[in-house]
């Protein structure tokens, strides 16, 4: 606390947890918590690869980026609309410019989580998706996601409250408490009597017999077999899905967007990715119908890029990056975040965009907004060490 | 439950049990195989270095022409693809070949072992072609001499070069960097560091990840195959992990023996002790077994047999609870091998038919064919694979073998030639009451027993 003022909240916190353990703190505890999950939505989507956060919001107002980048297709000549007179959307994502238009489309510039480590990917990711505060990037003792931790304080979570939509779990819904996943692609179609015998044969193997439980459940219920699996991995069909489940009891969802590694031609690489990115949002606003004025969404990736371009017209493993935030929830359309500036003494380690915000605290204030968590919860069990400061108020 | 010992080997080992192929009774009858030729080493009908990169540079040359609109070029471009097709078509099938009827599975099970560890993947036809050159000629030509000599041959392939962006990595301060103004590029360097020697755990730096990218600028390749450039290597020496390599001109001798160092370290020991005890037996590596693995590969230098050996050759390698899941593809071999289906079978299958059983279950499984989601390569968490919709193809596809190959195979025997020892009450109650013989067979190979190892 630079001014000495520690808040009552931050006094609370700590007092208990020099006292006593943090599970058995009342302040910690779901039952203290209200309210139910309610009817606001909640979607991640988790940019796997690194996007580059200057090519997407291109930041035209600072001077250093053609400098840095003087073979990229910037701005006006790379087709980029403008959104605040200082930043830019690359061509790729140009379908989101009707979200940003109606006010459901913000990004966060200049963020990234503490990992301060080796840049690695997959340590990168871990963490991203672990949701700690370490900057080595050592996840939390429970290895276990931060969304299946927010679980825990939203009071009667089943199974279906939140899904990982894919072939495969992430970390960040992995855990202790519940969750369904499920793929658009794998139905089963089999007797009564041969889903009973499965049943059996799996009993005594808790993987398998949860794999199955959930398979059994979620082909029952299926009623929307037009997802064609030529479309397999693709963007669409995770995003179409996910708003199936979010119009019925499904409040939480999680996918993948990969592709975002771009060390060559850049300008290539990034634009699937990036449309895919839009896709799945204009594709979620479409499927959700008016749930979409309840829905959040929260796209984020493990970091940022270097700002200058490498030998290879690409861009190596950064720090700082962009967060994309959409939904009818939002109070309008913006680009938050403190812009650190692209000057030699502004970048870090001579090489990476300053990160000047943790976007752990936008994912805090989100949930906060959305499911009513306190502080308290926010800053001690799901993003633990993180300091949710003053509300950056993007939700209305 | 015990479980003969013979059976664990081909389980957990190999690639299961297939009718009328000989068994392994245990650690010296494994490490035995591997003293044997490898019958696949140099199996013809193959496609060789040339043969791809040449189709790679034709689909190239096509797509060239496609983009000027030039006359023909549209035809062009779909046989090149075609063919491009046609060579990974070939490659799937021989590689479930190998893996369903070689007599050294071990030596297969240890091939696709070190081929995940060096993980390359390609979103383009084009970058899958040159992926299986690497994995014959650079992995199974050494999978049984020295993790050394893998390292120097998988680093300088150009399917690696290429995918870990290395061959655009150009010094700085070289003769092509001061030309041309381009620069360097970290990813091969950083992932050789933390992917495929010390470890992400080690204590290297941002600085020696930078340097040691220096010191591999250079490695690039042509039609040819590998080429080292000395005017896209930077000049002056580098230092890795405190040694100094180099001086003044750039030599291809100074990244070998740079490589050398990182294969001999302790940490890169460890490291790998831990991935192989972690992929055939499970995890967290037994802490006796670890150092005795670690201990043999630092004792022969990196040589692999002894290695082979200490992991073999300890109680927890040979304990009765499978705490691994087969991947998809060691799943579908093994599958295959339950049914004993017979070598012709396999070489006539049409492609349409090799990509319903083969191609789209492994995709749909979670593991498409050569194309790991990054270097990493695929995971060893069985619940990673154990997914709801992972199990649910799992299962289609146990029913769809039972109707392709089912006919006249009585379940029951299948069960127990199968799974003899490791089939539970529940799993043989379950066999005897299915409604059909389908059913039945199906339950077999569904089963937890039959998918994991």
């Amino acid at each position: 606390m630079k001014d000495g003022s520690m808040t009552r909240r931050r006094l609370l916190g700590q007092t208990l947890l020099a006292g006593c353990s943090a599970a058995a703190s009342p302040l910690l505890t779901p039952v203290t918590l209200a309210s139910a999950p309610g009817d606001n939505r909640l979607v991640v989507i988790v940019l796997r690869g690194g996007m580059d956060g200057l090519d997407v919001v291109q930041p035209l107002g600072d001077p250093a980026l053609t400098r840095l980048r003087p073979d990229f297709k910037l701005g006006e000549a790379g087709g980029a609309a403008d959104l605040d007179g200082f930043f830019a959307l690359h061509k790729a994502a140009g379908d989101l410019m009707p979200l940003w238009s109606a006010g459901e489309l913000s990004f966060v510039h200049a963020v990234s989580t503490p990992y301060r480590g080796k840049r690695s990917h997959f340590d990168g990711q871990d963490f991203l998706e672990n949701g700690g505060g370490d900057p080595d990037g050592t996840l939390t003792n429970g290895r276990d996601g931060w969304l299946n931790r927010m679980l825990s304080l939203v009071p009667s979570s089943r199974t279906d409250t939140a899904i990982a939509v894919g072939r495969h779990a992430p970390l960040i819904l992995s855990g202790d408490n519940p969750v369904g996943a499920w793929s658009p692609e794998a139905d089963l179609d089999i007797s009564a009597q041969a889903e009973l015998l499965l049943e059996q044969i799996y009993a005594e193997d808790p993987l398998f017999a949860n794999a199955a439980d959930t398979a059994l459940e979620l082909s029952a219920e299926r009623d929307a077999p037009d997802m064609s699996p030529a479309r397999a991995g693709k963007a669409e069909p995770l995003a179409a899905f996910a708003a199936e489940r979010l119009n019925r009891d499904t409040r939480i969802a999680a996918f993948s967007i990969g592709g975002w590694d771009s060390h060559r031609r850049q300008m290539g690489v990034i634009e699937r990715p990036l449309k895919e990115l839009a896709t799945a949002l204009t594709t979620l606003k479409e499927k959700l119908g008016p749930n979409w004025q309840r829905t959040t969404v929260l796209a984020m990736t493990e970091f940022g890029r270097t700002v200058r371009q490498n030998g290879a017209l690409g861009t190596d493993h950064g720090t700082g990056g962009a967060m994309v935030i959409a939904g009818g929830t939002l109070r309008a359309a913006r680009v938050h975040g403190t812009w650190p500036g692209l000057g030699e003494r502004a970048l870090l380690n001579d090489r990476d965009l300053m990160p000047t915000n943790d976007l752990r605290r936008y994912a805090g204030w989100a949930l906060r907004g959305l499911y009513g968590l306190s502080s308290v919860d926010i800053e001690r069990v799901v993003f633990p060490g993180v300091d949710l400061g003053l509300d950056p108020k993007f939700l209305a | 439950m015990a479980i003969p010992r013979h059976v664990m080997a081909e389980i957990r080992y190999g690639f299961g049990l297939r009718p009328g192929a000989p068994t392994h009774d245990g650690a010296a009858a494994l490490l035995a195989s591997l003293d044997r030729t490898d019958p696949y080493l140099t199996v013809g009908g193959r496609a060789d270095f040339a043969t791809r990169a040449t189709l790679v540079q034709d689909n190239k040359d096509a797509r060239r022409a496609r983009r000027k609109q030039e006359a023909g070029a549209e035809e062009m471009y779909k046989s090149s693809v075609s063919a491009l097709r046609k060579t990974i078509a070939a490659d799937i099938k021989w590689s479930v070949e190998a893996a369903m009827l070689s007599p050294q599975p071990f030596r297969e099970r240890l091939v696709l072992f070190w081929s995940d560890h060096f993980s390359v993947s390609g979103p383009s036809l084009r970058e899958r072609t040159m992926i299986p050159d690497m994995i014959n000629g650079a992995i199974r030509s050494t999978v049984a001499t020295s993790f050394p000599a893998m390292l120097r041959a998988v680093i300088t392939h150009p399917a690696m070069l290429q995918y870990l962006d290395q061959s655009m990595s150009v010094g700085p301060n070289s003769e092509a960097g001061q030309a041309k103004k381009r620069g360097l590029n970290e990813n091969l360097a950083r992932e050789v560091l933390e992917l495929h020697t010390l470890g992400v755990d080690a204590a290297y730096t941002q600085a020696d990840v930078r340097e040691f990218a220096e010191l591999l600028t250079g490695m690039t390749f042509d039609a040819d195959g590998f080429r080292f450039r000395p005017r896209m290597a930077e000049p002056g020496a580098e230092t890795v992990l405190g040694t100094r390599y180099g001086r003044g001109k750039a030599t291809l001798g100074t990244v070998e023996k740079a490589l050398r160092d990182l294969a001999l370290r302790p940490e890169t020991a460890a490291h790998l002790a831990g991935k192989l005890i972690t992929h055939f037996v499970g995890g967290p590596p037994n802490p006796g077994h670890l150092d005795q693995v670690a201990s043999a590969y630092l004792e022969n230098h990196g040589a692999l047999m002894p290695v082979y050996a200490a992991l073999l050759d300890h109680p927890a390698a040979w304990r009765g609870e499978f705490q691994k899941v087969k991947t998809p593809f060691e799943f579908i071999v093994a599958g295959f091998r339950a049914y004993g289906i017979p070598h012709k079978t396999l070489r006539q299958l049409e492609p349409r038919v090799l990509t319903r059983l083969v191609m789209r279950p492994m995709a749909a499984m979670g593991q498409p064919y050569l194309s790991a989601s990054g270097p990493d390569g695929w995971s060893e968490d069985p619940a990673d694979w154990i997914t709801a919709p992972g199990l649910a193809e799992r299962i289609l596809w146990a029913q769809m073998m039972a109707a392709r190959f089912g006919d006249g195979v009585e379940p029951a025997a299948f069960l127990a030639r199968t799974l003899p020892g490791v089939a539970s009450r529940a799993l043989q109650r379950a066999v005897r009451r299915a409604e059909t013989r389908e059913d039945a067979l199906a339950l077999v190979l569904a089963s937890p027993e039959f998918n994991r190892r």
